[in-house]
Formats: structure tokens, C-alpha cells, sequence
């Protein structure tokens, strides 16, 4: 018994962390979101019509196009895996929910008596009721969605293949896949439904772009799932620590199923909400979306390396992405310039970060 | 402080264990008692079966030989999370605890304390935290359960690892080389807390390659050579070099 029992072991080099240290302002979000600041302020300067309100609903529509989508793709990133297949999934998830709306709002065709009825005209499409061509056709697009991201999950949890090699697959047999069941043509949403498909898809609520207004509810949706539940907790620690996870009795191979389809019906979502915008699915739709996805993500604070992200740091890096592109027209730079910067800021973001960290 | 031996009713038994991998053997004949409040250190080189013997009483593979007896009863583990259901946690060498989560959530990993709201289970950060705290404390550690993992030392890492298991009431916790690569001061924190799960009637298997520690914590020692057990005998009764020739196989049995 060598050990002194009775002092309280005392840890006198180990002081408590100060505010600016942790939580938000530790983190690459937190000085992410500050370029963000200060790129409005630098845009206000440069140019006048920056923070008019038509721009700023512009900018907040076009980032809320690939938001969505990259909120899924950080649950991903969280666990330390990789989705690059949410820029096909997007395409056919649009495409097959036009494509079902189209078929069953077609009085002839297979199915479509149970939605439609002629009018006393003969010409006029009428739907039996309304809104359920609708749900039908969105239901079957997140549905596609569904299954692309319960076989990810199943060949990447259970049968252990890895993320990017399975994705990476995944891209290629799903875009082909929109290709085949649309022969290479769009198409495009049509019947007595799609006024609402528009009005849900590209209208305006409360003076802000309805896509906006579904980012908003799903980033708190997800910051709630993240901070406060069981899930979200085990999340974190399959990102962590994988092995501790299991040794504590985490489902990982169900928290990883999970994610991947949570990530695949958020790019579903993604797509349907894109289609409404374009009018249209075509075959070629979201090509080479997921490299925006990702790097959004990443600049927003993700780590690839697993355990770190969030929805905040999704939306961030969406923002920061279109800010630039937006300003970059507005200050008449050539928008091929955009690319080349979107790059830097990848490698900048990460870059700081790594600095930081070496400091503390 | 429990005595061994004398206390009676032993938490864990082993009577002739044997383990074969295909043609090898990893144990043989292997007879084993803790009691309960017993800090048993488990020693031998490498090869000798110890973490054979430490993995098949956590319940990862089942003994080809013999019978397991827990708290007087015959247990058949088919897996890990059996072991642990009845009362055996093991803090693993590495710790298994995720950097990237705090100590409180490291503590709770997938036994989460949650309340409900309307439909949804939400977690009970609160209770969490507070629980977490009231284990450090016993622990004796100053491990605030805020602080994420990442940023402790070694020994607090240590305290983070055991409250686990005292927040389960694990009545025999096997501790793989806690006192392996960290600092003479940690090492003291280490032994002291293991000393804690001793006070409160926790029976402590401690595997460890260092004979200052299993001569500072343990009131018995059991020496591990090509799957056998070659002595098993109270820390009183020997010493550091008679323990050292066990182990090199200088002496063959005690």
C-alpha cells in the first residue's frame, strides 16, 4: 500500500479551458463563420447591390440548393465516411418523381385511373384528389433515395467494403440508372398537381424562398438529433472511435445504415427541390454536385478524419460558397474564377485549422 | 479490507480452464478464485496467456475446457455484452473512450441517461454530468465532466475508463496495463484508483508487465507461464525476484 489515499488527488497544471478556447470559437465553424462576416462587410463596400433584399434572396435560394443536401452528407462525414453518390441520387430522385407524376396524372396510362378523371370536356386532366399525385410521385422519389442509401449502408456496414469505393460505385450505377429509365431525355413534372409541386418547391413564404424555409427547420431538426439524443451521441463516437463504440455496445453497424440513408434522402429531398426550381429533371442534373457537397461541408467545419461537424458548419459553408460566387458576378470577375477559388478556400479552411490546433 | 481467501464466497472461480486455438494451446488447467474487494495482479511474458485468460472471462470466446463460475453460479458467455450484463467490465489497455466526446458522454457511452419530451427521448445532460461527476469524485479524480477526452492527461483518461465501469456496478473489473506509457505521477493516480474500487468491495484483475505497481496495489499475484498457472500466492509471501524468475521460467512453480 505505498499509494497516499487520504489528500484529494489535485491536478494544479490542468486549468480550465478559457471561453474563446472551446465550444464555437475553437472551432474551424467558428472562424469560418467570421470570413463569412467579413466577406458581407467587404462585399457591402464593393459593391451596392449586394444587401439589397432582391440578392440576398437570391443568394439564400441558391445556397439552400445544395444546403439540404450537405446536411445529410455531414452526418456522413461525422462518422468518418464519405458519400459521393448524393449528386446522382439527387438527379434520380428528381427524375423519378417527375417522371411518376407525369405517368399517373396521364389518363391511359398504367395506374393512372386511381388519380385522374377526365373532365366533361374530354380534355381536361382532373385529379380524384388533390395532393396525392403529389405525395405519390415525392414519395417515390425519397423512396429511390431509400434504397440507394440502404444499399450504401449494407455494403459498407455490413459487408465492410469502404465508403469511397462504395459510393464512388454507387454514382456511377445510379446515374446510369437515371439515364436508362429516361433514355437520356428529362422530364418533366406535369399534371394536375404540379402548380402545388411549383408552389411547394420554388415559391415564396414569408418573403423567403421555400427551400430556405425547409433548410431551416431541417438544420435545427439535425442539431437537435446531434446534441440531444442517443443517435446523435452515438454518432459522434463512431466518428471518434469506432472500436470504443463497439466495445460499449453502440448498434454501429445500424448507426452507419442509419446515416447513409438519412444522407441519400436528404440529396432525394435535394433533387425534387432542384427540379421544381429548373422545371424539369434532366439526365444530367447535379452532375458532379457531391464535390460542392463535400467541400461545403469540409470548409464548414467537418472533418473528413471523422467525429467533428455539424449543421451549422453545413449551412456555413454553403453560404460561403455561393457568397463568393455571387460576388464574384457581381464584381464582374469571370465566374470561371469561381472554381479555382472554391479550391483555395478548401485547402485555407483546413489549412487554418490544422495551425490552430498546433498552436493550442 | 477484505482478506482473500477468508471472505468466502469468490466472485469469479475458474476451475480448469483450457483453450485451444486448433493444434495450439493457449491455457491448460487453468484454477482461479477472486473475492470479492480483491485486487489480483496477473503477470507473465508475453505469449504466457494472460490476455487469452482476460478475454475468455469478458465473454469474447468460450473456454474448451472447464467452467467459469460468477458469484457462486456457472455463467456461459456467447458474448462480450453477456460478461458485462452480469458484472464484469474490462477498461482495455487503449482505453476505448472517444476523444472527440466529453468525459460525462464517454462515461455514459451507449447506456445514455435520457427524459422524455412529449415522443422523443431526449438525452439528460444534466443527470449526466452530475452522475459523472459524483464517479470522478468518488474515483478521487479531478475530471471535470465537461471536458472533452481529448484534452486529459493519461490518468484522467484512466478515471474516465473506470467510472464506466462503476456506473454499471460491475462487481470484478480487469484492468489490461493501465500503468503502461504514462507518467510516474499518473501511475500514483492510477494505483489510487484502484484502490477506490478495492474500498468500495470491487474484485480488480490488474494486468501489468510492472512489478512496482502489482507489488504497490495487489494482495495477491498470480504468475502466467505457457498457458499455466505457475504460482498463485499473496504479495506478503514473495517478492519481486522470486516473481521475476517465475515469469522468466528461472523457477518453475510456487
Amino acid at each position: 500500500m505505498a499509494t497516499p489515499l487520504e489528500s484529494p488527488i489535485t491536478f494544479t497544471n490542468v486549468g480550465k479551458a478559457k471561453w474563446w478556447q472551446s465550444g464555437l470559437f475553437a472551432s474551424q465553424t467558428g472562424y469560418v463563420l467570421l470570413a463569412l462576416v467579413a466577406l458581407f462587410v467587404v462585399m457591402n463596400f464593393a459593391s451596392p447591390y449586394f444587401l439589397t433584399e432582391g440578392n440576398i434572396q437570391n443568394v439564400a435560394k441558391n445556397f439552400s440548393f445544395i444546403a439540404i443536401a450537405t446536411l445529410g452528407v455531414t452526418f456522413v462525414i461525422i462518422t468518418g465516411g464519405i458519400d459521393l453518390s448524393v449528386g446522382s441520387v439527387m438527379c434520380f430522385s428528381a427524375m423519378i418523381t417527375s417522371m411518376v407524376m407525369t405517368q399517373i396524372s396521364t389518363p391511359g396510362m398504367a395506374g393512372a385511373d386511381w388519380f385522374v378523371h377526365l373532365a366533361g370536356d374530354g380534355k381536361t386532366v382532373i385529379a380524384n384528389v388533390p395532393g396525392l399525385i403529389l405525395l405519390v410521385s415525392i414519395l417515390a422519389g425519397l423512396g429511390v433515395a431509400l434504397i440507394v442509401g440502404l444499399v450504401n449502408g449494407f455494403c459498407i456496414a455490413v459487408l465492410g467494403l469502404s465508403p469511397f469505393v462504395t459510393t464512388l460505385g454507387m454514382l456511377s450505377i445510379v446515374r446510369g440508372l437515371g439515364y436508362v429509365v429516361s433514355n437520356g431525355r428529362g422530364s418533366f413534372p406535369s399534371g394536375p398537381d404540379a402548380g402545388y409541386f411549383y408552389t411547394l418547391t420554388s415559391g415564396v413564404a414569408f418573403g423567403m424562398p421555400a427551400p430556405f424555409i425547409y433548410l431551416v427547420i431541417l438544420a435545427v431538426a439535425m442539431a437537435v438529433v446531434l446534441h440531444h439524443t442517443g443517435f446523435g451521441r452515438h454518432v459522434f463516437a463512431v466518428g471518434g472511435n469506432e472500436k470504443a463504440a463497439a466495445l460499449t455496445g453502440i448498434p454501429v453497424v445500424r448507426v452507419k445504415i442509419e446515416i447513409y440513408v438519412i444522407c441519400a434522402l436528404a440529396a432525394g429531398l435535394q433533387g425534387i427541390i432542384i427540379c421544381g426550381w429548373l422545371g424539369s429533371a434532366p439526365a444530367n442534373m447535379a452532375t458532379s454536385y457531391e464535390l460542392n457537397v463535400i467541400a461545403a461541408a469540409v470548409i464548414g467545419g467537418a472533418n473528413l478524419a471523422g467525429g467533428a461537424g455539424g449543421p451549422l458548419g453545413a449551412i456555413v459553408g454553403c453560404v460561403l460558397l455561393e457568397v463568393i460566387r455571387n460576388g464574384l458576378v457581381l464584381a464582374q470577375v469571370n465566374s470561371y474564377w469561381q472554381q479555382t477559388l472554391v479550391g483555395v478556400i478548401i485547402i485555407a479552411a483546413v489549412l487554418v485549422d490544422r495551425l490552430r490546433s498546433r498552436m493550442a | 479490507m477484505v482478506t482473500p481467501h477468508d471472505a468466502g464466497l469468490a466472485v469469479l472461480e475458474l476451475k480448469g480452464i483450457g483453450k485451444e486455438f486448433g493444434a495450439i494451446r493457449a491455457l491448460h488447467g487453468v484454477d482461479l478464485r477472486v473475492s470479492p474487494g480483491e485486487v489480483l495482479g496477473l503477470m507473465g511474458d508475453n505469449g504466457a496467456g494472460k490476455s487469452t485468460l482476460v478475454k475468455l472471462i469478458a465473454g469474447n470466446f468460450p473456454p474448451s475446457h472447464g467452467e467459469i463460475r460468477f458469484d457462486g453460479k456457472p455463467v456461459h458467455f456467447a458474448r462480450p455484452i453477456d460478461a458485462r450484463a452480469i458484472g464484469i467490465e474490462v477498461v482495455y489497455q487503449d482505453l476505448a473512450l472517444a476523444d472527440n466526446l466529453t468525459a460525462a458522454a464517454n462515461v455514459f457511452l451507449g447506456r445514455e441517461l435520457k427524459r422524455r419530451l412529449g415522443p422523443f427521448a431526449l438525452l439528460d445532460h444534466k443527470a449526466m454530468a452530475a452522475r459523472a461527476l459524483e464517479l470522478f469524485g468518488e474515483l478521487r479524480s479531478e475530471t471535470r465532466p465537461h471536458d472533452l477526452v481529448k484534452q486529459m492527461s493519461g490518468g484522467q483518461r484512466q478515471a474516465v475508463a473506470i467510472a464506466r465501469t462503476r456506473l454499471s456496478n460491475a462487481k470484478l473489473v480487469m484492468m489490461d496495463e493501465p500503468t503502461a506509457a504514462i507518467s510516474v505521477r499518473q501511475v500514483e493516480q492510477v494505483l489510487g484508483l484502484i484502490h477506490r474500487l478495492k474500498e468500495q468491495g470491487v474484485a480488480v484483475m490488474l494486468i501489468s508487465h510492472r512489478m512496482p505497481d502489482v507489488f504497490a496495489v495487489c494482495d495477491r499475484v498470480v504468475v502466467m507461464r505457457r498457458g499455466e498457472k505457475r504460482a498463485d500466492k499473496a504479495i506478503a509471501d514473495t517478492s519481486p525476484e522470486e516473481v521475476t524468475s517465475l515469469i522468466t521460467g528461472a523457477k518453475e512453480a510456487a
